[in-house]
């Protein structure tokens, strides 16, 4: 049982196509492993009988020589994608017990192509936080801990749920979804590959929605080949989002182990930070030293509105947000609370639905949209947003291939130990917001540990729709930090 | 810029979200704080910037205007909390 939860994707699915197991032994150990692991909060629900269903069908298939890429590969997918007829929460008590008449266009992709559902995992409440504390089913533990400490630290997050699932081995890969950071920050904390990719790459429908011209999928992983692996099934152009790109899904798997000679690596100046900690610094420098070493070119670069980053996205998210979640008023779906008048209901249902962040993010997203602040606020933001994808492409036209930067600022940090002030734990996403701002293609992988033995991550930056380069790239520093993978304690 | 406690009401009423006088200070805190995090955007030169209007370049997908979908009332109803022969059901709102 041990023994196939520890296999990566890539060599499950070869086992799988030798027949040296079936989709259904392979299923039946991760359930095992999930009902081991739930101190770790990882799941919000679990699904077996639809997993050992789907896994008896892909054998089938499998039998026939059927299987698609991913014949038989067993998943966790973020509550944030809707699945028929299990229930889809975003991890908020506004939602309560919806559950969806329709599949989200990345998950039925995934099932197209024969993955395997094992249930649907934590994350903060629509998305909205950098440590998975936000969620109304409590927070996810990371299965990483200090060495020495029993302390609980946090996953990171949003996607928190997804990282501890992918990092304590209960599923061979997991959805994710990134507004600022919140697949490639997860996975720096728990020491898994998480991609990002250029907006536009996957579809969106079916996704509930945060910030929509930020919000991008993607998958978390724990090599940099499964990540691949995983993209191929999730990319691809769906006439049901406007904003998805009609392009050529290529084999990403086919970039892992392409030479990166040559290339030119742009390392930012202004990402080193003041009071940045030493062994962040070290990092990157190894970072940078491998991908040198595999004869790639090093150049200093300037994206002059990086610190602009983070306030800007603090104006773009929340007015975003507070128009989308503008839907919940417990008139067609999930939670209702009963007032005199219609106005009186809706703001009783969003008062208990929504918890403290999100009430936040709405409030704030209503302020600079109002008469009167609108050019202020978010007018100003977005042309500060043109200024920062500028940044970028300047450093692109020069012949940069793509930017090596920290993946966080720091490594995971216990439960409740931040979060009295908002700020605070904005500046988790410093490094990893610039992205979305800029529509990018982003992958965070693991490159060390820090003097406490938890893991830290790398974030390689891409041009537009070049994910390939960040694979090949990311496989250097995968094969030159090794694999990381959390001493068993739960 | 910061809010008052007026404001903070205010703000509250035009995202119906009901907010109870003792959660007023406590939520114009933390609103003030986020406006004073994003205050420095102020320093930034804007002049003759456009505003970011779609991330990706990309023409505007049109689609043919025909019915393809429809007849699932029971599913939109579904998870409706309170509902009528495939009507939501609401208070009151017209005498």
């Amino acid at each position: 049982m041990t023994r196939l939860t520890s296999l990566t994707l890539a060599e499950a699915r070869d086992g799988l196509a030798n027949k040296s197991f079936t989709s259904l032994e392979l299923t039946d150990a991760h359930l095992g492993a999930i009902e081991a692991a739930r101190a770790l909060n990882a799941f919000v629900m679990e699904t077996p009988d639809q997993a050992r269903a789907m896994a008896r069908a892909v054998d089938a298939r499998i039998a026939k020589g059927e299987g698609g890429p991913l014949a038989g590969i067993p998943l966790g997918i973020k509550d944030l994608f809707a699945t028929k007829d299990v229930r889809t929460t975003a991890c908020s008590k506004i939602l309560g017990n919806f559950v969806p008449p329709y599949e989200s266009t990345i998950t039925s992709q995934l099932w197209r192509d024969g993955a395997v559902m094992l249930g649907k995992l934590n994350n903060d409440e629509f998305a909205m936080g950098s440590s998975n504390e936000t969620s109304c089913f409590g927070p996810v533990v990371n299965p990483w801990r200090r060495e020495g400490s029993n302390t609980t630290l946090v996953p990171g997050g949003s996607s928190g749920g997804s990282a501890s699932a992918v990092a304590a081995l209960l599923c061979m890969g997991a959805t994710a979804t990134d507004t600022g950071g919140s697949i490639r920050q997860p996975a720096a904390f728990t020491g898994t590959v998480g991609m990002k990719p250029t907006y536009g790459r996957c579809s969106r429908w079916g996704i509930v929605a945060f910030a929509s011209s930020l919000d991008q999928a993607g998958p978390i992983a724990r090599t940099v080949r499964d990540s691949a692996i995983l993209m191929r099934s999730m990319a691809g152009h769906d006439p049901k989002d406007t904003t998805s790109v009609d392009r050529v899904v290529p084999d990403y798997e086919a970039a892992i182990g392409k030479s990166v000679k040559g290339m030119k690596i742009g390392i930012p100046n202004e990402y080193r930070l003041d009071g940045m900690p030493q062994e962040i610094e070290k990092l990157w420098s190894e970072g940078a030293a491998w991908l040198k070493a595999a004869g790639a070119e090093l150049v200093d670069i300037s994206l002059p509105h990086t610190k602009y980053a983070l306030p800007a996205y603090y104006i773009v998210a929340p007015a975003e947000a507070s128009s989308n979640l503008a839907r919940y008023d417990g008139v067609r779906y999930g939670l209702r609370v009963p007032g005199r008048s219609i106005g009186e209901q809706y703001e009783n249902t969003r008062a208990e639905g929504f918890g403290p962040e999100v009430r936040r993010r709405v409030m704030i997203g209503t302020y600079v949209l109002s008469a009167g602040y609108y050019d202020a606020y978010y007018l100003r933001a977005q042309k500060v947003r043109t200024l920062i994808k500028r940044d970028f492409e300047e450093c692109f036209a020069r012949g940069v291939n793509a930017i090596l930067t920290p993946a966080t600022p720091s490594a995971a940090f216990g439960i409740g130990e931040k979060g009295a002030d908002p700020v605070e734990m904005y500046l988790n996403d410093i490094f990893t917001v610039t992205v979305n701002m800029a529509g990018l293609p982003g992958i965070a992988v693991p490159a060390g540990k820090d003097t406490q033995g938890l893991p830290l991550g790398l974030q390689l930056i891409g041009r537009p729709f070049d994910e390939e380069t960040l694979f090949s790239l990311g496989e250097v520093i995968e094969q030159a930090a090794g694999r990381f993978t959390p001493a068993r304690w739960w | 810029m910061s809010v008052d406690a007026a404001t903070v009401r205010r703000i509250a009423r035009l995202a119906r979200i009901a907010v109870t006088d003792d959660e007023v200070p406590h939520l114009q805190g933390e609103l003030n704080a986020m406006l004073a995090f994003v205050e420095q955007l102020s320093e930034v030169d804007v002049d003759g910037v456009e505003p970011m209007t779609s991330v990706t370049p990309m023409e505007m997908k049109k689609r043919a205007d025909v019915v393809n979908d429809g007849e699932i009332a029971d599913d939109i109803v579904r998870n409706a909390p309170a509902t009528d022969d495939h009507f939501f059901l609401v208070p009151k709102v017209v005498e």
